[in-house]
């Protein structure tokens, strides 16, 4: 009987035990947004699926970049699963910072990603980062203005029509302007609009033997081009505009084209925020007819970085928050508006995903990109508003000062791309490129 | 002799006084109205002052997001913590120097000074890899060293600035009564010098719960403080300002309660010695 129970006492203690080790706690950076926010709502759902827990650090994107950089670079381990980005994970797999999610189970149908995204998320063939969601750039414009305006948007607009339009929706008198594009230093914000504009006018940063084009004709005419729209029918003190003072423009109605994140058609048809949710309209970004379209790509993700001591855990949560299953539990309790876009071919399949309106365009958008071959002419790098390469970040913050400047008034066009070529050629000599 | 101060004057000066006040405390002021307003209404141009529908939803839904109660308690423990760490060490070593200076005393204060104009991201590295082989990442008793360790200048700066106004003699006569040294520090010295200490607590206090680069680079989810608190509202794709304004009112509420009511101590504390 002593026997027995003992027997019994000793298999109660190893279940235990057992589940013990097998319910981790895993801890993961990300970004304040509301699709990260949402699922940090829904983690009670992993929880019960798989006895895991989650901790959440969720930080400011750049205050996040700094801290998930110092962690993996000296391997520090604070983090199980980073949020991460599509300049980051190529240079950070190729570094073996990251787990390569090379295992992950058949239901998880690794094939259905977006090529876009996939590639853009691997080095080398190997995907080390799984996308939550994906986005591109669009044109988001006002119907009713462009009715009034006497024009149609095309699907595909070219700049000079945007250009034309913008100027004709111009109301000075009542503050509406034409156009509302970022302008604001840094490379995430400013410096991506510009350089995917400039891929459309068929310039790019570097030519093959890693020299910067700045003193080429067509970064002239992209900035130009851009500065002069601007000065028409951009809103006053542009040059310290980014996402966000732009949406805010945009929801009080006083844009009547804004270019920017495929992530925005959600806020600005949300009738609680916008004020102008049934009058917007949608198109492809536009180009020159050279063959590219000023559109970029980018992918929030998540990775596993190699410090992790809880890899096993760390997977399943990836499988999990950016599965088919995941959009289904959001679409169930918040509705297909709601869901991560961006990320699974599925996704856009789905004919109750098809009625949300900027369904298509988005998909559309996406598909408009191919960071590896991102420019008219040929070049040496993956990216489309980035070139991944770790120098990128800081090359690309000075270069978008310049800009910046030029756009303030402080100095022209052709001093801002002197500074640009020369800062730029400079560092890449520095890091051994030249 | 003193100048004689005409009512007109005094009004000119109060109504100065006020508007600089007011002037600073504007940003914390519209904050706190933010707080109050729909996400529509914080971006609203023209900007509304005080006429809008007033909610307190932000103040649920952060509730409902973060654990305040955790965030909070960090900041206490690592706010008193480090200030109180850093007053141990301190005393001493500003007693030493107020009351038995040498050659190098005043090179010493210059040298610990000048370690304040290092920018903090110039040592990062260093610090993240030591509290890595410790085994101090994201620990509140690693973060409660370095906050101490970076306001230590200016705790020892502020007491020995405050110690020289004590007359040495009287220090004196208590050694010459028997006084061991820590009698004298601790009974004699340290009595006299309460409102210097008082006012450098609470300054040092203040600053250790608004330090915003070690406080959210050596953290994660354990150890984070207010200040991670408010950087998880802060985004740079997504209007959440009415939200942002409300977890920076509540980061704030309590050290602006401390500030109110200390606020004699702090000013007679600052300005110590300053009439003789």
């Amino acid at each position: 009987m002593y026997l027995k129970n003992a027997l019994h006492a000793a298999t109660a203690i190893s279940l235990i035990a057992t589940y013990s080790a097998y319910a981790d706690t895993i801890t993961i950076a990300t970004v304040n947004n509301g699709d990260m926010i949402r699922m940090q709502g829904l983690t009670d759902d992993f929880t019960a699926k798989t006895g895991h827990n989650v901790e959440w650090v969720t930080l400011e994107e750049n205050v996040l970049r700094q801290r998930v950089t110092t962690d993996i670079s000296t391997k520090g381990g604070a983090f199980d699963i980073m949020t991460i980005g599509m300049y980051e994970t190529p240079i950070w797999g190729a570094n073996g910072w990251l787990v390569p999610l090379d295992n992950l189970s058949a239901e998880y149908d690794v094939d259905d990603i977006l090529p876009a995204m996939r590639n853009g998320l691997s080095n080398d063939g190997t995907l080390y980062a799984a996308p939550f969601y994906g986005e591109s750039s669009m044109v988001m414009y006002r119907t009713d203005l462009m009715e009034k305006a006497g024009l149609e948007m095309p699907k595909a607009p070219t700049w000079d029509f945007i250009r034309q339009a913008a100027a004709a929706m111009t109301d000075r008198d009542n503050e509406i302007n034409g156009i509302c594009l970022r302008g604001k230093a840094g490379w995430g914000e400013g410096g991506a609009f510009i350089t995917v504009t400039a891929n459309s006018f068929g310039a790019r940063w570097f030519d093959e033997g890693w020299n910067a084009q700045f003193d080429q004709p067509e970064w002239a005419n992209a900035l130009n081009f851009f500065v002069g729209m601007m000065a028409e029918s951009g809103p006053p003190g542009y040059a310290t505009n980014g996402f966000n003072e732009n949406l805010s423009l945009f929801q009080q109605g006083k844009c009547g084209m804004w270019i920017d994140a495929t992530v925005a058609a959600s806020f600005v048809t949300n009738p609680n925020d916008s004020t102008v949710a049934d009058k917007v309209g949608f198109a492809l970004a536009p180009d020159t007819g050279l063959g590219k379209r000023a559109n970029w790509l980018w992918a929030w993700a998540l990775a596993i970085p190699a410090g992790s001591q809880k890899v096993d855990a760390a997977v399943q949560f990836i499988e999990w928050a950016t599965s088919k299953g995941y959009i289904e539990l959001v679409a169930s309790k918040e509705g297909w508006a709601n869901v991560p876009p961006g990320a699974r071919t599925s996704l856009y399949e789905n004919p109750e995903y098809q009625k949300v309106p900027f369904a298509q365009m988005t998909l559309d958008s996406i598909n408009a990109a191919d960071p590896t071959n991102p420019t008219v002419k040929p070049v040496p790098y993956v990216g489309i508003q980035f070139v991944a390469i770790p120098e990128f970040a800081g090359i690309a913050t000075e270069v978008s000062q310049e800009f910046s400047a030029v756009y303030a008034g402080q100095q022209t066009v052709e001093e801002a791309l002197a500074k640009a070529q020369a800062l730029t050629n400079d560092a890449m000599e520095a890091a051994g490129y030249r | 002799m003193a100048r004689a101060v005409t009512p007109k004057r005094k009004m000119i000066n109060t109504i100065v006084a006020w508007s600089v006040g007011l002037l600073i405390f504007f940003p914390i002021l519209w904050t706190i109205l933010t707080s109050f307003k729909t996400e529509a209404q914080a971006i609203n141009d023209p900007p509304l002052f005080l006429f809008f529908d007033w909610t307190l939803e932000n103040y649920s839904v952060v509730q409902e997001r973060s654990d305040y109660m955790r965030f909070l308690w960090n900041s206490v423990i690592l706010a008193g913590g480090s200030t109180l760490l850093g007053i141990i060490v301190a005393i001493p070593a500003a007693w030493s120097m107020a009351f038995v200076p040498s050659k190098r005393t005043k090179d010493i204060l210059l040298w610990m000074l000048s370690t304040k104009m290092l920018p903090a991201v110039g040592v990062l590295y260093p610090i993240y890899l030591v509290f890595i082989q410790l085994g101090l990442l994201d620990t509140r008793a690693g973060l409660t060293i370095v906050l101490m360790l970076i306001n230590l200048p200016i705790i020892v700066w502020m007491l020995y600035t405050y110690f020289r106004e004590i007359p040495g003699e009287i220090l004196e006569a208590a050694r010459m009564d028997g006084a061991s040294l820590k009698e004298e520090i601790l009974y004699v010295l340290t009595p006299m010098a309460i409102p210097g200490i008082a006012s450098t607590v609470l300054l040092n206090f203040i600053l250790a719960w608004n330090e915003a680069f070690w406080t959210l680079n050596l953290t994660a989810a354990k150890a984070a403080p207010l200040t991670a608190f408010i950087a998880s509202y802060s985004s740079p794709e997504g209007l959440f300002y009415a939200k942002l304004s409300a977890a920076s009112t509540m980061a704030i509420a309590p050290i602006l309660v401390l500030g109110w009511f200390s606020q004699k101590q702090l000013v007679r504390g600052l300005t110590f010695g300053a009439v003789k």
